[in-house]
Parts: structure tokens; C-alpha cells; sequence
């Protein structure tokens, strides 16, 4: 085990399968010479040269579809989109084409692909470069929607999203790359995709979140336990395909659930789960599922208010109280 | 013409382009009966450029069109009674019966499809022009369009990138002068859509797409200066006798001008062409003719015969490898 940063974890995935595989190559806006906008990929043009880390144009739509060509084709492309903000306009190639290749040609053609991307608030980036659309992603049949919450998952699922041969949309928190925590060193290490996690043991309440939210859930456990709460904490870590066996074992115990998202609530994760914990186990229920999550709103710039508007540590506290029927 | 065609290749271009004049014809038929569903969009008129285009590919070289797809998987390859079968949705369908007319692929031919959404394949196409350079192999990517693509945005992102990273990719357009209904000139401000590789200071040219010996040679030279230099656009000229799609009203068009059109047959130019050196006598090209309606025969028998596809089929290949969604 190493203990190092979400940025550092996220690295050292890429380096690896960029060792073990020569078929795996980087592509997005200014990731080599300037070293990836979040500097993740910082040093790789030096280490592996212009062949394998491509600096594009700024043209969304061509990075994931061009991608997309060079893994039917037989490569193993990593596609940076420098924030899920920007992926809006590669949407018709991820959701027409990426999600559909294989699916419609019978077969016939594979997508190995991953496209890591950037989303998250509270940067004070303002309405257009904040958002946490990751439901819209996982809408769609065909690709897999993954979104790690901590060192160690980022790098086990980078690492099991290149090996994968379907298209994965990998959703790196912008707020979490300091975050640090412990990371083996195996360079086989992998956490498989679509596998949830049990973060934090608990019977009185379940927290069912992912990505930043999970840091938020697993605060207001800590919290909680000081008067003597015990959250359980899972970790959703896939949205697609969602693994809800973990959550539904967790009902059981503890007859209560909060979903934790930073996304808008309407539509949202928080809605998915509480709709299949009904259909699993609505017997097991003792409360009304409650969902946190952010304010239906444009995320405004000024701090304030944008923290007003993202789900707090004291939101989530709030709410597990109000599924406990407590004051 | 650079390259001399032997007889039996001339009679072979003439056989396919004939082929899938009376494919395209069927299929309206079929339509027209209930036993095509969805979109169907034809190529009749258009046939040279996919049969020239084709005998320039090289089998490992790569294919990827639009929607109105029926004339080049033909060309390429595709074994006609599967195609047909596809239309019919059917299991022996080149897509399993999963894609229907818009979505024909066979990675066996390298043609990776067959895309219904204007310009989506352009990026698709310009990404295995990468793998291409990245392996530094001798191939290049044929990616036909038509004159309507040339004004989605998707055009210009790949042929800039293309053309900064010199991939070996030949963007075909096919000017059919309607984009659906609406006249090229009243869509883009660039009507010689050629000159539009002058934006991105690539090779450009225009010809005559009713005519297989240019398409053949063109295409083919293009190809070469692809793999050698770079991207290159191409222009064909060309037309569809028919609507775009069935229950077009064509309301945009006159008669005259369809007529005027058909004056230039691309079928009827290569035989004239044939009989007038000396090549050929009418009756041979009659016995095409009539082989062919035996073909088409066998083609829709076999298609109409062939079984739907299984209800397990409904869930399979949604992903290589899938997860149990508990």
C-alpha cells in the first residue's frame, strides 16, 4: 500500500496499462504538453512520446468519436474530455454511436473505449462548468458509467475500465483529486466494474452514494456516530450497470436509506435507487426513502450561494435524522 | 483512363451496377408490401460511384458510409440475399435483422457501417485513420457522405483533424444535389463542395460520379495520395432518380430535370460505351440483364424464407462483456 492522492492514483493507472499494453494510448485537449488541464497526465508526453499521447484540437465531438474509430479499429484509446460540461457536445457520438456500435452491427464491432472526463461543483466555475450530469450518461443502454470516490477505486477501476472491451465513461470528481488515501501496489490491482461497495459498516441507517458524495456520506457518519448513529455507507462506484444486491442486503438491516448525490434531484441517482429499493424491498422499509442532493438550480458562482445549493455534511445528518424520526 | 479494364471487369462493373439498380427497385416493391419496415432510402441513379469506389478499395482498405448504404455493401462484398435479409429484419440479416436498411455492416469486408445520423461516421472513420498510422500500415479509410453532411459540424472537426494529423482518409461526397428536399445551393454557402477541402489546404477534387471509369480512377487515386500524404476530399456528381426516402412527395423537383438526369445513366453509358469500342455485343449484355432477375429471385426468396431473429437475441450484445444487473 502507498498512501497518495485521487490525481496521483488516477496517474499511475494510466502509466501501467500504458506499460502493459502498447495498444493503450492517450487522446484529449491538452494533455501532453501542458500536462492534462487537471494535470493528471503530466510527463507522459516526455515518457511515452507523440504516438501515444495525442494533444487534439479543441473539438469534443471528433475526440470521442475519433476514439471511438481507432478502438473498432483494434486500439485501446484513453479519450480525455477535459469536463463533462464539454461532453455535452460529443453527445451524439457517445450516446448514437458509442453506446450503439456494438449492439446494432449484431455484434460485429467493439468499442474498447474509455472516455475519462471532469465533473463536480464547488469551484466557483460558475453554471456551465460545474454541473453533475452523470445520470444523463447513465441513461443509456450500452455503456458503462463509472465514477470513483477514492484513491484506491479510482485507480482499480481506471485499470479495469481500459482492460474492458465496451466503452466506459469514467467521471473523475474535480474536487477529489487532493483527496489522498491509501492504494496498493499491485500492478494488477483492479476493483471490477459494476460492483458496489460497503464504505463504512452500520445498522441503523443506509447511505447509498459515489464519487465526492461518498468523502460527504462517510463525514456525516463519522458525525453521526458521535450520537450514536451507525450509518452504513455504499459506495455505488458503477451507475451503469448498476449493482443494487449490496444495497437491498443492507435494507434489511437497517429499514432506512438516504441516496446522497451532487447532482439535481429531479430524474436523478437518488430517484433510480429509491425506485428499485421499492421494487427489492419495500417490505423491509420502516421510513420514506429520502433524497439528498443538489438545489434546482443553475449552480451560481458566488461561494455562498453555490455551497448552498450542493449537499453539505449537515444535509445528509438532517436527513438521516428525519428517515430515524428523530429531532 | 490510367488503368486499362479487362472485358470481364467491365461486364462485372456493369453486372453489379445493374444488380443494384434492380435491388433497389425490389426493395421498393417489398416496401411498397409491408415486408420492409421503417426507412428505406435508395440509390437508383447513383450506382456508378459505390461499384467504381469498390474496385478501387483494397480488401484490407476500410468503408464506412451513410445511411443509403444498400449500393456500397453490395459493391463491397456483402452477399446480396444477407443484405436483402437485413431489410427484411431478419436473422440472416448482414446486422442480424438488429439494423435494417440504414445500419448494413460486415467487419469482414470492412465496412463498419451503414450510420443514420448525418456526419456521426465522419469522426468514426477519421479514428481508424489513427489506428491506421499508429500501426503504420499501407491501408486507408473510405468515408462516403453526402453534400448535406458537408455542413454539420462534424465535417469540419474531422477533416481538420485529419488533416493536421495526415491521416490516410478519402471523404467521398456524394452530391446528389438534395439534402432531402432542400436544393444544395439554398443549404450551403459553397455549392462546388470540393473547394471546401481549400479551408483545411488538402487535395480537393470533383467528377463525375455517373460515370464508373472516373469513380474508379479517381477514387482509386485518391486512396493512394491518402495513404501517402494524407486526407483528400472527392466530389461526385450524381443524382436519385427516386425520392429520398419512400413517401418522399417530391415536391422540390421537376420531371425535366429527373429526365435530364437520366440522359446520363450511369448503366446505360457504360454499356453504350462497351458496345460502341466493340467490346461487347447487346446480347451479352442482355444475358446480365436477365441473370440478374434470376438473382433477384434467389435474393428475395432467400430473405423472405429466412427465420426472425430469436427472443434471446432481444439482450444479446448490448456489451462484449456483461454484468448482471441485480
Amino acid at each position: 500500500m502507498t498512501r497518495m492522492s485521487f490525481r496521483e492514483a488516477i496517474s499511475q493507472a494510466l502509466r501501467e496499462e500504458m506499460y502493459r499494453d502498447e495498444r493503450v494510448f492517450l487522446m484529449g485537449e491538452d494533455i501532453g504538453k501542458w500536462g492534462g488541464s487537471y494535470a493528471v497526465t503530466r510527463g507522459f508526453l516526455d515518457e511515452f512520446g507523440e504516438k501515444r499521447v495525442k494533444d487534439t484540437p479543441i473539438a469534443e465531438a471528433v475526440i470521442a468519436g475519433a476514439a471511438a474509430g481507432a478502438a473498432l479499429a483494434g486500439l485501446r484509446p484513453v479519450a480525455e474530455i477535459m469536463t463533462i460540461n464539454f461532453a455535452f457536445l460529443a453527445m451524439d457520438q457517445i450516446v448514437n454511436h458509442i453506446a450503439k456500435l456494438h449492439y446494432m452491427f449484431n455484434g460485429q464491432i467493439k468499442v474498447p473505449l474509455v472516455i475519462r472526463t471532469v465533473g463536480g461543483g464547488g469551484r466557483q466555475l460558475g453554471a456551465t462548468h460545474s454541473q453533475t450530469p452523470d445520470v444523463v450518461f447513465a441513461h443509456f443502454p450500452g455503456l458503462k458509467i463509472v465514477a470513483p470516490g477514492t484513491p484506491a477505486d479510482a485507480k482499480g477501476l481506471l485499470k479495469a475500465a481500459i482492460r474492458d472491451d465496451d466503452p466506459v465513461f469514467f467521471i473523475e470528481h474535480a474536487t477529489l483529486y487532493q483527496a489522498k488515501g491509501e492504494v496498493p501496489d499491485d500492478e494488477d490491482f483492479i476493483v471490477p466494474l459494476g460492483v458496489s461497495d460497503v464504505k463504512r459498516e452500520g445498522k441503523d441507517v443506509t447511505l447509498v452514494s459515489y464519487s465526492k458524495m461518498i468523502q460527504t456520506s462517510l463525514q456525516a457518519a463519522d458525525e453521526l456516530a458521535k450520537e450514536g448513529i451507525e450509518a452504513e455507507v455504499i459506495d455505488l462506484r458503477t451507475l451503469r450497470p448498476l449493482d443494487t444486491r449490496p444495497i437491498v442486503e443492507s435494507v434489511k438491516k437497517t429499514n432506512r436509506v438516504v441516496v446522497v448525490e451532487e447532482g439535481w434531484r429531479a430524474y436523478g441517482i437518488g430517484a433510480e435507487i429509491a425506485a428499485r429499493v421499492t421494487e427489492l424491498a419495500f417490505d423491509y422499509l420502516d421510513a420514506p426513502i429520502r433524497r439528498v442532493a443538489q438545489a434546482e438550480v443553475p449552480l451560481p458562482y458566488n461561494r455562498r450561494l453555490e455551497q448552498m445549493a450542493l449537499p453539505q455534511v449537515s444535509d445528509v445528518i438532517r436527513a438521516v435524522k428525519d428517515v430515524m424520526y428523530l429531532k | 483512363m490510367a488503368k486499362e479494364l479487362s472485358k470481364s471487369e467491365l461486364l462485372d462493373l456493369y453486372h453489379r451496377m445493374v444488380l443494384i439498380r434492380r435491388f433497389e427497385e425490389k426493395a421498393a416493391e417489398l416496401y411498397a408490401e409491408g415486408k420492409i419496415g421503417g426507412f428505406l432510402h435508395l440509390y437508383v441513379g447513383e450506382e456508378a460511384i459505390a461499384v467504381g469506389g469498390c474496385k478501387a478499395l483494397k480488401p484490407t482498405d476500410h468503408l464506412f458510409t451513410a445511411y443509403r448504404d444498400h449500393g456500397w455493401a453490395i459493391s463491397r462484398g456483402l452477399d446480396p440475399k444477407r443484405v436483402m435479409a437485413e431489410l427484411l429484419g431478419k436473422a440472416t440479416g448482414v446486422s442480424g435483422g438488429r439494423g435494417g436498411s440504414m445500419h448494413l455492416a460486415s467487419a469482414e469486408h470492412r465496412y463498419w457501417g451503414g450510420h443514420a445520423i448525418v456526419g456521426g461516421h465522419l469522426p468514426l472513420a477519421t479514428g481508424v485513420g489513427i489506428e491506421i498510422r499508429y500501426d503504420e500500415k499501407p491501408e486507408a479509410v473510405l468515408c462516403v457522405l453526402g453534400e448535406g453532411t458537408t455542413n454539420i459540424g462534424y465535417f469540419h472537426e474531422s477533416i481538420n483533424l485529419a488533416a493536421v494529423w495526415k491521416l490516410p482518409v478519402v471523404y467521398l461526397v456524394e452530391n446528389n444535389q438534395y439534402g432531402m428536399g432542400t436544393e444544395v445551393g439554398r443549404a450551403s454557402a459553397v455549392t462546388d463542395i470540393y473547394q471546401k477541402g481549400c479551408a483545411y489546404d488538402i487535395a480537393h477534387r470533383q467528377f463525375d460520379g455517373q460515370d464508373v471509369f472516373q469513380s474508379y480512377q479517381i477514387i482509386g487515386e485518391a486512396l493512394d495520395l491518402a495513404r501517402a500524404e494524407g486526407p483528400v476530399l472527392l466530389e461526385a456528381l450524381t443524382y436519385r432518380y427516386v425520392g429520398h426516402s419512400m413517401g418522399d412527395p417530391e415536391r422540390y423537383r421537376t420531371k425535366a430535370e429527373i429526365e435530364e438526369w437520366r440522359t446520363r445513366d450511369p448503366i446505360h453509358r457504360l454499356g453504350d460505351k462497351m458496345l460502341a469500342d466493340g467490346q461487347v455485343a447487346q446480347a451479352e449484355l442482355d444475358a446480365i440483364q436477365t441473370g440478374v432477375e434470376d438473382e433477384i429471385v434467389d435474393i428475395v426468396q432467400f430473405a423472405e424464407e429466412s427465420p426472425e431473429p430469436d427472443d434471446a437475441a432481444l439482450c444479446e450484445h448490448v456489451y462484449v462483456n456483461p454484468m448482471s444487473h441485480r
